[in-house]
């Protein structure tokens, strides 16, 4: 039994989707096997393994399954932006003014070293995230200044208390870093602890760990949660996690069966060759992705305080037909704005052929942002845009945008730096003219996930240097409404305000999410985000 | 020939302490910063106080001159410090990639040595005939055919060969294994890399050996020999062939140098958790500690290998150590 909070709840019913083009037999179909070890191969490299610390996905897939959370996306539904399954907890409810919620936590969890768990152990690991001490390190902390107290009301029964009631509270406790910790360990050990060592209560206990080779696991055999054929979770007997920084390595390795799986994503391309290859013995699962493309223009800088050059530069992207196109090489996909498509406060195809630059009139389009420029003294302006050193898919979209304003009489060029320089020139926010930039995130969650766009002094990932302060109040605004009809009433003017008229950002395409894997593992689903549902304990081996 | 030796030995120092300080100051030069990287590198929402708890923790936000000193005295007593990026002992990182990169390289020399020496001698002693051109032809393509290449087409050609004779593609292991604990499946890994990379070693070699030998053979020394009637065979292997080897040991050397860290590429093809891809890997995520470590490693396998073949070649002639 479980309660959603009331925004979260209404969003959810329209907003739940099957975008996920799964190809494979539901697993729920077939009769579940246990044992095995699957290999996954991952793409990126561990820094710490502190999930409250670290950002990446590097850490997220080989270390996640060490660790439980309170509440998770649900595992078997996760294409819902709104569908939350108790982890640690039994189930929780929402007070009347929905500035309160509580959680039953289970009984009988044991952390892998054999305390057992109680509800000291959520509110040390809350506190630790909500309100880290001097020195210590909480990447989404901001996630929760919503959050008043944290308290356990009884051994297995914690209280959390907002300041007020909102809808992005559930997603943002829902984010798949926000691993529970022992409150002794916090205590004995300290607060940095756990960047080197691992305690959890997930599905599967750390073997070892040999630096940019692997991380191994094994089945926990006192994990908490039950399986479809009534004996505990998981299923496997263990799993690794290879690093494989190349691409084209991760590929092979699932082609000649060294892994069986890579959970971030491949390129149209790279499915298409390993369909042709094995056939039958590949599935394949695709979805919208939770990071959004686009680029932004430096506002600090002259030549783009004017609003008719920004606004040209978004109107000469043919987004309809640069999806068409692109989606057939690249891993992006859907045109939308700047809230997760197809979500509840998104907006409907309708609602974005009016905002500059989405309609389908692409000479009419193209007109308009000549005259724009011209009116505003820069037709044939030179443009240059900085992009990052990675083909997927930055540098496909970046040539296709460079391609895009030379159609409006512009004489763009582009400058592509390494990760590393391309992100300390932009994090500067001075030197770059327009830049590609993106927003990923995990859990769906708009109401947090739109903070990119608040002004520059209040959001840290803003990189077009602009203040605006209505876009501020906005956003205070529509995370403090309970209301779904108000909230998405709102976010329309928030979105409209950024993409079209003062052209602060321009979406190009929502990044699209391919997974192609060996078709004998089961039980797994695609979550819109790379982040999500990567505890392991559904997946299972049909061999 | 001692003092020779010790002469060598003192020449390491400043040579050290130079690429100390180039490593140091040029890895500082480039825009960039690891927390900010960690932190906010995947695009989402970035916490300005977790970045500055970090550069406090790996001590970056302190004066350059502070840090250089640091790294300075911790080399000086073998202290390479913390992984910036794993806060890991940069030892720790370390060991298990130096097992794997030296156990290539030692196999790609093996590999190059072994085509390279007989191929090398039969193009010199054949010289202008068609085995010549043959063996030539080889080396050039192996010269010419980048390593990483090569090794694509290898694991191409596995996965393509076996689906087609078994039905099921294979490829080598992606995980490395050592060769303690199974050789097998170590040698099934390592192997094919070793190749890739041993055969434009051999190229070289190849090439290196066939000048060096066609040019002893033209010595008076080798005329004198064959005049007064010795064996052929005995004239290239006990005369010829051992004053040829100066270069080639000279080529062999570097190149194993060279292997230790050079890599790059080849580790990538084959998922080689090595040396070489730790490098690529500690710059791309501005892990100083460890790229300043990474560089000293290599500077220093560089420098003991030019002193072993100083010394060696001292051994091989004599006129050396006394010059």
């Amino acid at each position: 039994m479980k309660q959603l909070p009331k925004l979260a709840m209404a969003l959810g019913v329209g907003a739940a989707f099957t975008l996920g083009a799964v190809t494979s037999a539901s697993a729920m179909s077939d009769k579940i096997k246990r044992g095995g070890i699957l290999n996954l191969v991952v793409g990126s490299k561990i820094p710490s393994y502190d999930g409250h610390r670290e950002t990446t996905f590097g850490m997220i897939h080989p270390i996640r399954p060490f660790y439980s959370l309170l509440i998770r996306v649900n595992p078997d539904n996760p294409q819902s932006t709104s569908d939350f399954s108790c982890d640690l907890c039994e189930f929780w409810r929402k007070s009347g003014d929905g500035k309160a919620y509580t959680f039953k936590i289970r009984e009988n969890v044991q952390f892998h070293d054999g305390t057992p768990l109680t509800s000291a152990d959520i509110v040390a690991t809350m506190h630790k995230l909500f309100w880290p001490p001097k020195g210590i390190a909480s990447s989404r902390k901001a996630f929760f200044g919503m959050v008043e107290s944290v308290e356990a009301s009884g051994k297995y029964e914690v209280v959390f208390k907002l300041k007020y009631a909102t809808g992005g509270f559930i997603p943002a406790l829902a984010t798949p870093f926000n691993f529970v910790y022992s409150k002794k360990d916090l205590d004995e050990r300290g607060y940095t602890w756990h960047m080197k060592n691992i305690n959890g209560t997930g599905a599967y206990t750390f073997v070892q760990h040999q630096p940019g080779a692997f991380v191994e696991g094994k089945r926990y055999a006192k994990y908490h949660l039950m399986g479809a054929d009534g004996k505990p979770k998981p299923y496997l007997d263990g799993y690794k996690a290879i690093s494989a920084p190349k691409m084209a390595l991760r590929l092979q390795a699932i082609r000649g069966d060294r892994a069986q799986i890579e959970f971030r994503a491949f390129p149209p391309k790279a499915r298409d060759d390993l369909k042709k290859a094995l056939g039958d013995k590949i599935t394949v699962q695709e979805s919208d992705w939770n990071c959004v493309m686009g680029f932004n223009s430096n506002q600090k800088l002259k030549k783009f305080q004017d609003v008719r050059i920004r606004q040209a530069l978004t109107l000469g992207l043919d987004r309809w037909n640069g999806s068409k196109y692109l989606s057939k090489i690249a891993i992006v996909k859907t045109v939308g704005g700047t809230v997760f498509p197809n979500h509840e406060l998104a907006a409907t195809k309708a609602e974005l052929v009016k905002l500059i630059g989405y309609g389908t009139d692409l000479k009419a389009n193209q007109a308009k942002a000549r005259k724009l420029l011209k009116a505003a003294g820069a037709d044939g302006m030179k443009v240059e845009l900085l992009n990052r050193a990675v083909d997927q898919p930055y540098k496909v979209v970046g040539t296709w945008m460079l391609g895009q304003w030379k159609k409006i009489g512009l004489k763009p060029n582009q400058i592509v730096l390494p990760t590393g320089p391309w992100y300390a020139k932009f994090r500067k926010k001075k030197d770059q003219e327009a830049m590609i930039d993106f927003n990923c995130q995990g859990v769906v969650n708009p109401l947090i996930d739109a903070s990119k766009w608040l002004s520059n002094d209040v959001a840290s990932n803003n990189y077009a240097g602009y203040i605006d302060r209505q876009l501020d109040k906005w956003y205070d605004q529509m995370n403090r409404t309970g209301d779904k009809a108000e909230a998405r009433a709102i976010m329309r003017k928030y979105e409209k305000r950024i993409v079209n008229d003062k052209a602060h950002y321009a979406v190009s395409f929502w990044w699209y999410k391919i997974n192609p894997y060996r078709s004998y593992v089961k039980g797994w689903k695609i979550a819109p985000s790379h982040y999500l549902n990567q505890s392991l304990d559904q997946l299972w081996l049909d061999k | 020939m001692l003092k020779y030796t010790i002469k060598r030995i003192l020449l390491m120092v400043p040579t050290l302490f130079g690429a100390a300080v180039l490593v140091f100051f040029l890895l500082r030069l480039i825009p960039g910063d690891v927390c900010e990287l960690r932190i906010g590198g995947e695009g989402g929402y970035v916490d300005e106080d977790a970045i500055k708890v970090c550069q406090h923790d790996l001590g970056t936000d302190r004066p350059m001159i502070v840090q250089f000193g640091h790294f300075i005295g911790g080399f000086m007593v073998f202290d390479l410090g913390e992984s910036m990026w794993t806060g890991k002992a940069v030892t720790h990182e370390l060991g298990l990639r130096f097992q794997l990169s030296l156990q290539v390289a030692i196999m790609a020399t093996i590999v190059a040595v072994v085509i390279a020496i007989p191929l090398g001698t039969i193009s010199a002693i054949r010289q202008d005939t068609w085995l010549d051109y043959a063996v030539r032809t080889f080396s050039i393509a192996g010269i010419a055919i980048p390593s990483f290449w090569l090794g694509i087409m290898i694991i191409l050609g596995l996965l393509i060969s076996t689906a087609a004779m078994f039905g099921e593609p294979w490829m080598p292991p992606i995980e490395y294994v050592s060769p303690f604990e199974d050789p097998v499946s170590n040698f099934v890994q390592l192997i094919w890399p070793a190749v890739a990379t041993g055969y434009r070693y051999s190229a070289v070699a190849t090439r290196m050996t066939r000048s060096a030998l066609l040019e002893v053979l033209r010595e008076d020394y080798v005329r004198t020999a064959r005049a007064k009637g010795l064996f052929e065979k005995i004239i290239i292997n006990r005369h010829a062939l051992k004053n040829s080897m100066l270069p080639v040991v000279t080529v062999i050397g570097i190149e194993f140098a060279f292997l230790m860290g050079g890599l790059v590429v080849t580790e990538q093809v084959f998922n080689l958790n090595g040396i070489g891809r730790l490098f690529v890997e500690s710059v791309q995520n501005h892990d100083y500690t460890m790229t300043q470590a990474l560089v000293m490693l290599v500077a220093v396998i560089f420098v003991v290998t030019n002193f072993v073949v100083d010394i060696f070649y001292a051994w091989l002639d004599p006129r050396i150590r006394y010059g």
